[in-house]
């Protein structure tokens, strides 16, 4: 059995090294499909024979991508394009670009038209728990299958499909129980690793990175549980991907005990059936998503019982809002979540993040404070 | 300067006679905005429920109930044009609302919380209904004004399109939502469907559009008849009010006044024509005049406004209501987004494009870029954009528009030298 080191080495390798990925797959003659956020359904990827690669944009400063967006949009659609533009997308065989937000919807236009990488559509249905809303996205899923199918120059059977979901059903449970180990034995994985741990399942075939993690899982499970004395925190937002802010969490002793990022948990929720009809079932698990202030929430208040959930269920002190800068469905939510932080007694810090960011100052400022008040609450008892 | 042209003549055309001559349109059509306000505000009195709408959720809904509506980005627009905007969007910001969302949520957060706006007021709702054709924005927005006030919000999902053709897979899938909302709609209200009504609303509200498609496109005209900013003044009824037949007979009236305006050879427009320009994207409210300004003292009328006959909705049957409702400008791919623009651009005879990037409106500015290299290849007229907002005033800088429409203007003067030297 692998050490915990070699595994946590071999995830690091693996998130901080796409491009290597992308070439191996490739030499193995196998195709691969970009996935820009959020929800985008891989088991079809998989099942077609392709590896899917995720797109979650990357650390620097768009330039190119300037000739398509204004200044006051995300830098993670930004940094999508600008990849597709610099060539870091080459070796894609087509792009699957869904729109869940008011900035995916003209960048799914700009990409179309700039990047040089065939874009497959996909707009999720909001009113996806009703019976028509999943018979509409079951089709979509179906026209997406006939282009996956033309790409991949291969037909995708009923039973390809329920392979891949029961791959993907299987990485979602080791993920869930990664993420739950490294809350019942805070400061034995450090927020970087956790992260890129996460992260490299973006760009690799899942039963790869299963096998692995389930290597993790099983070391870790026989680890003691450290004597920690930092702090309990649950993340929150769109992506905390910068190693630097990372290493911040850990210098501040801020273990990162659960999260409700779109990059990490978000998507790892819900499971698929794997019997009955695989497309339904597909549909079924999109119509089940919920608390993401991506999606349409049709209790209005499923969200913040779900933080509160999180918090009290993590044992966390304190919840880290990572804002995405011009991401106004967090925005929006900000305000509820405020207040489901301070409901479940935790205490909540906003921070600032695009992947534009080089100097970490003002986030490493904040972090300390917070820190140095999460110590003086343990100390006063409150 | 451009000539000051008869505004005396002008001014006397505006006021109805007393001897019972027809009502001017402009004056029709405020009062049918007025009614609206009036009677959810008696509705609301009278302990009846009142719901706040998106301004493109399906109309047809409320009206064939006998529902009284009111429309939260219309009284934004009201609050904004009357310099209410930073007030109530500071408001929302100090509610937690970050200043990046858009200015007519943050307005509209902060009424719904309860700060006032004397500058257009409106009852506070029972039940909201939502739909996202025109941005995914409305669906936490309102969401945030349910849970602010514990009510219920109907959601209705317009599918964004890839293609300018919308698939009977998606007109299904609203078909199903229009269905639910009328359900969900006579559980909350007791009210019930009634299938004549609805086609009597129909047609109304398709004689609306109609009518405003028709008054809108007498700025193909040249010279044109009417200031293209006049359209921005209707807005408020082809959004309150486009299922009424008041509004629908008041669009009429617009339409004939311009077709008379085209005979007697006279226009809104009291400036030299010197160029005609599109302008794109919602106009600052805040900001109208100063928008107008260096327009009308360089003799630059605006005869495409791509806002305007957006909301010119036109059908047959179901099916094509939910197409209709598919085609908002924020809900279309960009080959329709383009196609739309420069049709426009060609039937009015523009000589250059003045482009508005909103601060509040991600999904609208979000392709401009690519839209004004095809505008310019396309079309070979001069495009400049300015940096502004809808509602936020502080998103504006005059400075900076000025000398956007300073160069504007200079190079429809190249090109037209051009053109004459050719």
């Amino acid at each position: 059995m692998a050490s915990i080191k070699e595994c946590l080495s071999e995830f690091a390798h693996v998130a901080r090294h796409p491009e290597e990925q992308l070439k191996k797959y490739r030499s193995q003659g196998m195709k691969a499909i970009g996935c820009t956020p959020y929800y985008a359904p891989e088991e079809l990827i998989e099942a077609a024979g392709m590896v899917p690669f995720g797109l979650w944009g990357k650390a620097g400063v768009p330039k190119k991508a300037r000739e398509y967006f204004a200044s006051f949009y995300c830098s993670l659609a930004q940094m999508n394009m600008e990849m597709a533009l610099d060539g870091s997308l080459d070796g894609l065989s087509a792009v699957l670009f869904s729109v869940l937000c008011d900035t995916l919807r003209p960048a799914s236009q700009n990409f179309k038209v700039g990047a040089d990488i065939p874009m497959l559509f996909l707009a999720h249905p909001q009113n996806r728990r009703t019976g028509y809303g999943v018979t509409y996205f079951a089709q979509l899923l179906e026209n997406l299958c006939t282009e996956l199918e033309k790409i991949s120059d291969r037909p995708i059977g009923e039973e390809d499909i329920r392979r891949a979901i029961r791959i993907y059903n299987e990485n979602r449970r080791e993920k869930r129980r990664f993420c739950t180990l490294c809350a019942e034995k805070a400061g034995l994985i450090s927020a970087v690793d956790r992260h890129l741990v996460m992260k490299a399942s973006y760009f690799m075939r899942k039963e790869e990175h299963s096998r692995l993690l389930r290597e993790l899982n099983q070391a870790l499970e026989a680890a003691a549980v450290p004597d920690f004395s930092g702090f309990r925190v649950v993340t929150s937002g769109i992506l905390l991907d910068s190693e630097k802010l990372l290493q911040l969490f850990d210098q501040y002793q801020l273990a990162i005990v659960g999260d409700d990022l779109a990059q990490e948990s978000r998507g790892i929720r819900v499971d698929a059936a794997e019997e009955g009809d695989p497309i339904r079932a597909l549909a079924l698990q999109f119509s089940r998503q919920n608390q993401d202030p991506l999606l349409y929430d049709p209790t209005i208040y499923s969200r913040s019982s779900y933080i509160k959930r999180l918090i009290r269920d993590s044992h966390a002190d304190g919840l880290v809002q990572i804002m995405m800068v011009f991401c106004d469905p967090e925005e929006l939510e900000f305000p509820d979540l405020s207040r489901a932080v301070s409901e479940a007694g935790a205490s909540l810090l906003k921070l600032s993040y695009s992947h534009e960011m080089v100097d970490f100052g003002q986030a490493e400022t904040s972090l300390e404070t917070f820190a140095a008040m999460l110590s003086e609450k343990r100390e006063m008892g409150t | 300067m451009a000539e000051q042209k008869g505004e005396f003549a002008e001014k006397n055309r505006e006021n109805p006679s007393a001897d019972g001559e027809k009502k001017e349109a402009k004056l029709m059509l405020r009062e049918v905005v007025a009614k609206v306000y009036e009677e959810a505000f008696e509705a609301k009195a009278r302990g009846e429920l009142v719901g706040w709408s998106a301004s493109k959720f399906p109309a047809e809904i409320c009206e064939t109930l006998g529902l009284h509506v009111v429309y939260p980005e219309n009284q934004a627009a009201g609050i904004a044009a009357r310099h209410g905007g930073q007030r109530l969007c500071e408001a929302a910001e100090a509610m937690g609302y970050d200043n990046d969302i858009c200015g007519y949520c943050r307005i509209s957060l902060a009424y719904a919380a309860g700060v006032e706006a004397e500058e257009r007021p409106m009852p506070q709702p029972d039940f909201v209904l939502c739909c996202n054709n025109i941005c995914n924005c409305m669906t936490k927005w309102y969401e945030n004004i349910a849970r602010m006030k514990n009510i219920p919000l109907i959601m209705f999902d317009v599918p964004y399109n890839n293609t300018p053709e919308v698939s009977q897979d998606a007109v299904d899938y609203m078909k199903g939502q229009f269905y639910d909302a009328i359900q969900q709609l006579e559980a909350i209200s007791g009210k019930k469907w009634d299938e004549q009504r609805f086609a009597e609303v129909c047609r109304n509200a398709n004689r609306s559009a109609k009518a405003w498609l028709k008054a809108c496109s007498y700025c193909s005209v040249k010279p044109s008849p009417l200031a293209g900013f006049d359209l921005f003044n209707h807005m408020a009824d082809i959004v309150t009010a486009r299922c009424r037949v008041e509004t629908a007979e008041g669009f009429e009236q617009l339409a004939e006044e311009y077709e008379a305006a085209v005979k007697e050879g006279h226009s809104t427009w009291h400036y030299d024509e010197n160029y005609r320009i599109m302008f794109e994207g919602i106009p600052c409210w805040p900001e109208l005049k100063k928008l107008f300004t260096p327009l009308k003292s360089k003799g630059i009328n605006t005869t495409a406004v791509v806002y305007a006959p957006a909301f010119g909705f036109v059908y047959d049957d179901l099916d094509g209501l939910m197409r209709a409702y598919c085609k908002a400008p924020n809900s279309v791919c960009l080959e329709t987004g383009v196609e739309w623009r420069e049709t426009l651009c060609r039937e009015n005879q523009v000589d250059g494009a003045l482009v508005h990037y909103n601060r509040s409106c991600k999904p609208w500015s979000g392709y401009m870029p690519e839209m004004e290299r095809r505008f310019r290849r396309d079309l070979q007229i001069p495009v400049v954009s300015f940096d502004g907002d809808q509602a936020d005033p502080r998103n504006y800088s005059d400075e900076q528009y000025q000398t956007r429409v300073e160069g504007l203007f200079e190079e429809m003067e190249m090109a037209k030298g051009r053109g004459e030297e050719n």
